[in-house]
């Protein structure tokens, strides 16, 4: 179709979603920007946010991401998330308890491990996804 | 000729072998699906990735970061070996452990360093014996659980970053066991460090457009190297993690087939000469009555 923008979002664990939509609106480091179809070629990275799948003028997703990368070619719109979350259907609490069992494990971890600036910025995304979803 | 009884004894402990291997080859089965399903899922993050690279890096040109670069040396190699933690599992360790050696004694011949870091601890048993004084460290992958590999993979991806910035190492390569289908896992060698594209990687058509980057060019690709380098990580680590159960699973199979064949010519053994017994019991008596 050539009057939809195709879009994928992808993380490590697996593919979130992948089809046409009308238009996306996704953060960028530099702020945020929104696609539609027929985009010039674009390349960025992406803060930790919430990335809007819009159909016609209504929120179709919200998906909320921890960095990674955007990319926009001819063929469509690519999020490429170091993690993602579709924002409907997390529960706070869930989100709490989760910030507290990653919080133990990093005072677990000794000082100069490799594997605490990993923990630290999954503790980070979880702690403002709690805060999009207080809001 | 074994007597009645050792028959027996033989056929009961061949039975509870094939329990055993049974049991363990519908384990190996359960754990195969969800794996398989893992490494399925993480392709298209995998692919994408790297057709995002490889744009990026065809612009790039020779200047980039080191990463993509290199070091401008080719001395000192790393070899990353990544096998299961536990054996039983056919030829699966062994498979990869020569691919290693294989790769090792070419770059010794052509006298390079080696050092090698191991992922799992049957790769390691099976080289420290000629190669231990090259370890340099060890990735346990005991604590898995669930097959979430993400935590050990970015840890050992920080780790390779670190050692490179370093200057431990020039070039590392990665040697783990790709999971074609449930039958054929092939051992691979495979470059990390410096990071290449894969040639095969779809090329965008821009239309004659020109890319816009954000920040900027080499920003982007000073953030995309790391995250890539650990994402070939764990994608390896998801293959060789199907590879390994389902090469658990067809060597369970074969076992709990040999121990049926096994318990079926003891059986026959064993009737046989029950048969022979009972004849000869009976010639006995009644030779007995003849001679009255």
């Amino acid at each position: 179709m050539a009057d939809k923008l195709h879009f994928a979002l992808v993380s490590p664990a697996k593919e979130l979603f992948s089809g046409e939509v009308d238009q996306v609106i996704a953060p960028g480091t530099e702020g945020e920007f929104g696609v539609l179809v027929n985009h010039a070629p674009f390349m960025t990275t992406l803060k930790n946010g919430v990335v809007r799948v819009l159909e016609g003028d209504s929120v179709k997703m919200r998906i909320f991401v921890r960095g990674g990368f955007a990319d926009v070619t001819p063929d469509g719109l690519t999020i490429l998330a170091e993690e993602a979350r579709n924002l409907d259907g997390v529960k706070v609490e869930e989100v709490q308890a989760e910030m507290e069992a990653t919080l133990l494990k990093i005072q677990a971890l000794d000082k100069d491990d490799t594997a605490k600036g990993a923990l630290q910025a999954h503790f980070d995304y979880l702690e403002s996804l709690k805060a999009a979803l207080v809001h | 000729m074994p007597s009645l009884k050792d028959l027996k004894n033989r056929i009961t402990s061949v039975k509870s072998t094939r329990k055993i291997t049974k049991a363990m080859q519908m384990v190996a089965a359960a754990k195969l699906k969800r794996a398989q399903d893992a490494a399925t899922a993480s392709r298209p993050y995998a692919s994408r990735m790297a057709s995002v690279l490889a744009n990026l890096s065809a612009s790039a040109g020779a200047g980039g970061p080191k990463l993509l670069a290199g070091t401008g040396e080719d001395k000192t190699h790393l070899i990353v070996v990544m096998t299961a933690e536990r054996g039983l599992a056919g030829g699966f360790n062994t498979y990869v452990v020569k691919l290693a050696k294989q790769k090792i004694g070419e770059l010794r011949a052509e006298g390079k360093t080696v050092k090698i870091l191991t992922v799992g601890k049957k790769g390691r048993e099976q080289l420290s014996r000629e190669y231990g004084d090259m370890f340099v460290a060890h990735v346990d992958l005991t604590d898995v659980k669930g097959g979430n590999y993400t935590e050990s993979a970015l840890g050992l991806g920080h780790a390779l970053t670190k050692r490179f910035e370093d200057g431990e190492f020039d070039v590392a390569t990665l040697i783990y066991s790709q999971f074609r289908n449930v039958l054929s896992q092939v051992p691979t060698a495979q470059q990390i460090i410096p990071a290449s594209a894969p040639a095969d990687a779809p090329k965008v058509d821009l239309k004659g457009a020109i890319y816009q980057y954000e920040p900027s060019e080499t920003e982007i690709l000073e953030t995309l190297l790391p995250r890539y380098i650990n994402t070939q990580i764990l994608s390896a680590m998801l293959e060789s993690a199907a590879g390994e159960q389902a090469s658990r699973m067809t060597a369970m199979d074969n076992a709990t087939r040999n121990a049926g064949d096994m318990i079926d010519s003891l059986s026959l053994q064993y009737n046989r000469a029950r048969q022979a017994q009972i004849t000869k019991e009976l010639i006995e008596i009644i030779s007995g009555a003849e001679a009255l």
